[in-house]
């Protein structure tokens, strides 16, 4: 065992790397995309897929990918994201989370409670945007359904999609904050530092 | 229809305000179409094809009048015919011509999330504008009155109450053409009087509930009704009682996105005076150390040597 170099583990495989950045890639494209759909202020984000009809083609395909590519992660990481008694304590001390002061936290596995429940709040805004998205994808399936509940589903994907941004600008800092965090989904391995720090009981699991 | 040609009062998708500096002297326009006096001859409908160069697929009768038996993206207007039993036992053949009601609070142009697809003019006029369409159909969505289409291309059309022709002083093609003077057009405060001799007329003649269809809950319309039953539109081929833009669509396209947005910018600037006050959480070289003697213990193997020692 050398000292003077961290030692890795492995957290995420390469396929879960790609899988993330499949889900990624298509959240960005389509928050960009459906925020100049959203209000007048973004209506330059157009450009992002082409002008105005290209976006509307384009938004509810990829979407459908996101949708998929969601799907498999979610099932993945599902049985890691079961909440416990630690994390409720964990969300009473918000305030040691924010300020750095991990040592005064319960022991954290895989993922911590802010993790966990930012991905059930995902799954249930995916599943919302794909639900009410079929509904208001004019193209093909609009004309099943009655207007009350298109315009419902409108107002719903807006609301999802809202939800949805909003989580993911906290899971985007989350991983500028933490440093080492953007490593473990871009290279696939932390440090044990970095893994004992923020993840003891994990660290412990995966060291045995 | 070109903008220059009438001013603009509302642009969907926009904030900022339009050039409103030009204000019609005799207030807006109205197209006014009188049930009682209509034959059902259907000129309007073809004057309208005539004028917008449009002609609709021919289609198969399926035992009612109305042909076509509905708006399509070629057809702007359509007569609906409806045979209602009175309370004499009586027949009477209500006919309406249907078409955009060009609100003076449109919904279709509340819910478009393109800039300068649809316009309301300073006269009144709801106009689309299908160069800057992009199709999704949230106009459909957004009209109380299911008067929209969408074309083949993704384009959606409907009644422009003839902008092209009012912007030089001209009536709508359908009011040029009709025969028995059912149609009538001029400035909305004109019509409004013009429908009050006619609804007199009409009570005079029995039908007591007589009135004028202007629903206040769109804003009142650019396109209104002389009916004889007033007190039920919905005979008239289910014209809506009380037509408003749904609280549906209001939410969705009204306080909820700017507060939205501005959470959504919020959540972000929260992030970065996060980093730039509490800072980073990085591990240390202490931290990398208390990992690998830990793992050290774990395993049972003797602790570490510093390595400022073995130098």
């Amino acid at each position: 065992m050398k000292d003077d170099e961290p030692q890795l583990i492995e957290r995420y495989t390469p396929n879960e790397r790609s899988n993330h950045w499949i889900t990624a890639i298509c959240f960005i494209l389509l928050a960009l995309s459906g925020l100049a759909m959203f209000h007048p202020s973004m209506t330059f984000l157009y450009a992002v897929l082409g002008g105005g009809q290209w976006t509307r083609i384009l938004h509810p395909f990829i979407g459908v990918i996101m949708f998929v590519s969601f799907l498999i992660l979610a099932l993945r990481f599902w049985h890691h994201n079961y909440l416990d008694r630690d994390d409720i304590q964990w969300m009473k001390q918000m305030g040691d989370v924010i300020n750095n002061r991990e040592d005064k936290l319960p022991e954290i596995g895989r993922y911590n409670a802010g993790q966990k429940l930012l991905f059930f709040a995902m799954v249930v805004c995916l599943v919302l945007l794909l639900l009410s998205g079929i509904v208001i994808w004019r193209r093909y399936f609009s004309l099943y359904f009655p207007i009350e509940i298109i315009r419902l589903s409108a107002l719903v994907h807006a609301i999802a999609a809202f939800v949805l941004i909003c989580g993911i600008i906290v899971h985007i800092y989350a991983a500028l904050w933490v440093k080492g965090s953007i490593g473990a989904m871009t290279r696939g391995y932390v440090t044990w530092g970095w893994a004992r720090k923020h993840h003891p009981r994990w660290f412990r699991e995966s060291i045995k | 229809m070109a903008w220059q040609s009438l001013d603009v009062k509302r642009l969907s998708a926009t904030t900022s305000e339009p050039p409103g500096v030009r204000e019609p002297a005799t207030g807006t326009v109205a197209k006014l179409i009188d049930v009682s006096r209509c034959i059902g001859c259907k000129a309007c409908q073809t004057a309208c094809m005539e004028w917008n160069d449009l002609r609709d697929e021919i289609g198969v009768n399926t035992g009612v009048y109305d042909n076509p038996h509905d708006l399509t993206e070629h057809s702007w207007t359509v007569m609906r015919f409806t045979e209602y039993e009175n309370s004499q036992g009586n027949l009477e053949w209500l006919i309406r011509k249907d078409g955009c009601m060009h609100c003076e609070d449109p919904g279709c142009l509340k819910a478009c999330p393109s800039p300068g697809a649809i316009v309301q003019y300073t006269n009144g006029i709801v106009d689309f504008h299908q160069e800057n369409c992009i199709g999704c159909g949230n106009c459909i969505t957004g009209c109380p009155f299911n008067i929209p289409r969408m074309s083949s291309e993704r384009r959606v059309y409907k009644c422009t109450l003839c902008s092209d022709r009012v912007a030089v002083g001209q009536e709508p093609a359908c009011v040029k053409t009709c025969p028995t003077g059912a149609i009538v057009f001029g400035t909305k405060e004109d019509m409004k009087q013009h429908a009050a001799e006619r609804i007199v007329d009409l009570k005079e003649r029995g039908f007591e509930n007589a009135g004028l269809y202007d629903p206040p809950g769109v804003g009142g319309t650019h396109v209104m009704y002389v009916l004889h039953h007033a007190d039920r539109p919905s005979l008239y081929a289910g014209l809506p009682q009380d037509p408003h833009i749904s609280p549906v669509v209001r939410l969705w396209k009204g306080v909820a996105k700017p507060i939205g947005l501005a959470i959504m910018a919020l959540t972000a600037l929260a992030g970065f005076f996060h980093y730039t006050r509490v800072g980073p959480n990085e591990v240390t070289a202490e931290d990398e150390a208390a990992a690998r003697d830990e793992v050290r213990r774990m395993r049972g193997e003797p602790p570490e040597e510093r390595s400022d020692e073995r130098r």
